[in-house]
């Protein structure tokens, strides 16, 4: 059902963890659903991140989404991460089944929410950026 | 490999594959003809419908052979509902159903039928005052599992058929998951319909039965020839006919000592699981279940992570995630017991067969502690709990 790619980030995932003191952190998704990715992002002072991390709750291919999104957007400019799109990901993979596809959504989305928070923690604006629809922060704090 | 999706499907016994065999190459006649080389393969289908209907305490001639427990179900609802109609248009049902049940009664409510579908409690044990209250005088058609095909729950059969019978109503029981693995008696729990499918008691697939009580008028589902007493049409599926049979003879002689060794190894499984796996729970009812099935719920993972991984330990099972269902919802019999989603998604269904030992139990029970812990440790949710300590 799984590609070779997907099952290596399933079985080897890359950069499970947290970071302590994050630049941005991202958590989207519902338990609702089966699928929670957080995601962790630190970023230097020339907006180059130099480390990403996730946790992830949901079936094999979020955990290999999540993995893969990481990847690609360390080393890169915060602009350069913002072009990972949950296409990028997908392709990375060699692909996802089409029930799967919405956990390669969610990877991208989770870049977003964690760059969404370095921007509000630093007070800037990341052009290009809009506010992730899933963060599960920003739900709670809509919900109060 | 350890297999422990025997709900799922059984492997076919040596001796049913030995019994199908001849009518493969050698008896492969239409029972149905005239000629004497026929005659050997019609004996051999009246000889598996009397050991199919002695299971259940029936008549031969109140089994009617079909392709499965899905064309069974279609078959005993729909043609009920039909054979009814004119005294009522009102089915009851529950909500933890196979979906050969569910899907069947969402049809018939799109052809104007009600239907009212009874809830469970906690353990998933049907809600008799509920469904008492739920008959009406339009009422037609009881139809109730007997066990559950995720968690194993054993429903009060007797007394939902004493019920059905004192209101005059019909009662059909979709038996799939029980037939052969527990005592069943089609007059002492007072059923008038019930399906049963060869492949989950180590019979062979495409074979399955509807029992319909002498005097039951509903008509045929399947048209088109004389063969069932003219109410379900088609050559005889001899070989798989006479593999049911087989396996319902070896069930009845081996129940006792089968069911007793798949107990004992299932509770051992249970009290490991509840012991050594933290947040772990048991669903279903903890004794009034199959001898075969345990099914758990993990908190803070996701099933289907667990069952690739478990598979590459060579462990075969199942979940009620939404991932494995391919929709968004978590198992429908989860949610019915009152599971949140989220708790939901973590669930593992292990289910037995005689040939599991305690060395396969405790491989598994090792590996799931193992996988578990790692699934754990990337999960976001887990996370959150430990900071927070909180549910």
């Amino acid at each position: 059902m799984y590609s070779e790619k997907v099952m290596d980030h399933f079985n080897n995932p890359r950069n499970v963890g947290e970071i302590e003191n994050p630049s941005g952190v991202g958590t989207v998704g519902n338990a609702k659903c089966g699928d929670i990715m957080r995601m962790y992002l630190d970023i230097d002072d020339n907006g180059i991140i130099q480390e990403a991390k996730f946790k992830t709750f949901g079936c094999g291919a979020a955990v290999a989404t999540s993995s893969m999104a990481t990847e690609l957007v360390k080393g890169r400019t915060v602009q350069q991460a913002l072009e990972v799109t949950n296409k990028a990901v997908m392709e990375a993979l060699d692909g996802l089944p089409p029930v799967k596809v919405h956990c390669s959504l969610l990877a991208e989305e989770a870049i977003h929410a964690a760059l969404w928070d370095y921007a509000e923690k630093n007070n800037i604006t990341i052009e290009g950026l809009e506010k992730p629809v899933s963060d599960i922060e920003e739900k709670i704090e809509e919900e109060y | 490999m350890i297999y422990l999706d025997n709900a799922a499907t059984t492997k076919v016994s040596e001796e049913v594959f030995e019994a199908m065999k001849p009518y493969f190459c050698e008896q492969y006649a239409n029972p149905s003809a005239i000629y004497s080389f026929a005659g050997k393969s019609m004996k051999a289908v009246d000889e598996a419908r009397k050991n199919i209907a002695d299971f259940i305490g029936a008549q031969p001639n109140e089994i009617y052979f079909t392709a499965g427990g899905s064309e069974s179900d279609n078959w005993a609802i729909k043609a009920a509902a039909e054979a009814y109609k004119t005294k009522g248009k009102h089915i009851i049902t529950s909500t933890i159903e196979h979906h050969a049940v569910l899907h069947t009664c969402q049809y018939l409510e799109k052809q104007g039928y009600e239907v009212t579908y009874v809830n469970v409690d906690e353990d998933g044990v049907i809600r008799l005052d509920e469904l008492e209250a739920a008959i009406r005088p339009d009422t037609i058609l009881i139809t109730i599992m007997t066990a559950n095909n995720e968690i194993g729950t054993i429903q009060p059969i007797k007394e939902i058929g004493a019920l059905a019978k004192r209101k005059g109503i019909l009662f059909h029981t979709d038996a799939v998951q029980a037939y052969g693995h527990i005592p069943l008696n089609v007059d002492e729990q007072s059923i008038d319909m019930l399906s049963a499918s060869g492949h989950k008691f180590y019979g062979p697939k495409g074979i399955g039965i509807l029992y319909i009580r002498k005097g039951v008028r509903i008509g045929s589902f399947v048209h088109g020839g004389a063969q069932e007493r003219s109410r379900r049409a088609g050559t005889h599926n001899t070989s798989g006919i006479v593999g049911m049979g087989t396996a319902a003879l070896l069930a009845a002689e081996r129940l006792q000592e089968r069911s007793a060794k798949e107990i004992e190894l299932r509770d051992y499984l249970i009290r490991r699981v509840l012991a050594e796996v933290p947040y772990s729970r048991l669903n279903g009812h903890m004794t009034d279940r199959l001898p075969n099935n345990a099914n758990f719920c993990f908190r803070f993972i996701e099933g289907e992570s667990l069952l690739i991984l478990l598979d590459q330990q060579g462990i075969c099972a199942s979940s009620g995630s939404a991932c494995t269902s391919g929709s968004l919802d978590p198992s429908h019999v989860l949610l019915a017991i009152g599971l949140p989603h989220e708790i939901a998604h973590g669930s593992l269904r292990l289910t037995l067969s005689e040939e599991v030992t305690k060395e396969d139990i405790d491989f598994t029970v090792d590996a799931i502690k193992t996988i578990v812990e790692r699934l754990r440790s990337m999960s976001p949710l887990y996370e959150d709990f430990c900071k927070k300590g909180e549910v």
